[in-house]
């Protein structure tokens, strides 16, 4: 076929309209978030003191953590979706969740410990914690990865990171709901290892299936 | 090359809200400078440059099924020449070369060294031929026989919106399976 062949039948199509990557990828995470949900409310659900430990800084922390997170991430890996994104000047958005655990563990730190370190580190629930957040995490990230498939990123590893790092985000949020581990050493050990594999995943997945 | 830069953004963006003989003009314009620079791209991965007409035809597909990811406030260029990199770095890939290539291979090609000639490559020709009989009908009196969607419908006694579906799904399957083979 030649050239000017082609770009007639392009001119042809092109009252197809696409819908835009956000639209795409929020309905995506809307068809995968009860998957998630559910595997929540069939294995671990919300913790029974809930309403007690919502006086407890430390545990309000895990959502802002998670969150700052969750959004961040799913901000620029809508970018990223763009051919001629660059992330420079984005990265620094990722450093939020760091930042605020980083102030949470220092204003642990200068209050008299309940518990001694090791105890707040390991926890209770760090092996719950390294299967339930990947587990939940699963479903958001192949609904991650569908929506922004629909996008153009010109590096498909990282824009699957980035899809890790945001269902991870929000899988983790869902869990903090149910772990009665509120220290901010226990968070910035145990989240950030299970955010490290779904991130992993992303990436390897989304090389192959982001490109375009 | 800043005014056919300017020129390009003000096609799309009429093409973006209907206007698919503009939409038509900006893919003629695009086209010669996306030639020369896969062929400077082939040359310099020591390759004939016979194929790059294929790489050219690669990159409008993708720029066509992708253009909803432009924003419409930014220059269309350096959105075009993006995809357009994207589609060189991978056709070489897949011919056994990695290669560097710079952005600049597209932003700095001078009118002088643009083939204007329409040209026919093999890939798509080959891949069309895989497609459902349906939609390569459709894309075949469209592309090859000019007709229109109105006069292709008729042809296969289809409705109009039919064709438009065959057609847009004839082009996002030809796109993947470039893509994949």
């Amino acid at each position: 076929m030649d050239t000017d062949q082609l770009i007639r039948s392009l001119a042809a199509d092109n009252s197809h309209r696409a819908p835009r990557v956000g639209a795409m990828l929020t309905m995506a995470l809307l068809v995968a978030a009860p998957f998630s949900i559910l595997i929540f409310a069939s294995f671990l659900g919300v913790r029974p003191d809930v309403m007690t430990a919502m006086h407890n800084p430390f545990f309000d922390t895990k959502f802002a953590v998670t969150l700052s997170l969750a959004i961040p991430a799913i901000i620029i890996s809508l970018h990223l979706s763009r051919p001629e994104a660059l992330m420079r000047g984005w990265a620094w958005l990722l450093l939020l969740p760091v930042g605020l655990l980083a102030v949470a563990i220092g204003s642990e730190a200068m209050m008299a410990p309940a518990m001694p370190m090791s105890m707040r580190l390991v926890g209770r629930n760090s092996r719950a914690c390294l299967m339930a957040i990947p587990a939940m995490s699963l479903p958001l990230l192949a609904g991650a990865l569908f929506g922004l498939r629909h996008g153009a990123p010109s590096r498909p590893a990282l824009a699957g990171a980035l899809a890790g790092l945001l269902s991870a985000g929000l899988a983790a949020t869902l869990y903090a709901s149910h772990c009665t581990d509120d220290s901010p050493l226990f968070v910035a050990t145990w989240y950030t290892i299970a955010t490290a594999v779904v991130t992993a995943i992303g990436a390897a997945v989304g090389s192959r299936v982001l490109r375009y | 090359m800043r005014g056919r830069e300017d020129e390009w953004t003000g096609l799309m963006r009429s093409a973006m809200a209907g206007d698919d003989a503009a939409y038509h003009r900006l893919l003629k314009a695009v086209t010669p400078v996306l030639r020369a620079a896969a062929r400077r791209g082939l040359a310099r991965a020591g390759q004939p440059p016979d194929q790059a007409e294929d790489i050219v035809q690669e990159i409008l597909l993708a720029v066509h099924l992708k253009r909803h990811t432009w924003d419409s406030e930014a220059p269309f260029a350096p959105w075009l020449f993006a995809i357009a990199r994207n589609k060189l770095i991978d056709a070489l890939r897949r011919r056994g070369r990695r290669i560097f290539v710079d952005i600049d291979d597209f932003a700095e090609t001078l009118p002088g060294e643009m083939p204007e000639e329409t040209a026919s490559a093999a890939e798509v020709a080959t891949q069309l031929n895989t497609l459902p009989q349906r939609q390569r009908d459709v894309l075949q009196s469209i592309a090859v026989e000019s007709a229109s969607i109105k006069d292709t419908a008729a042809k296969f006694a289809m409705s109009e919106g039919a064709v438009r579906v065959a057609l847009h799904r004839g082009l996002a399957a030809l796109t993947a399976k470039l893509r994949d083979h």
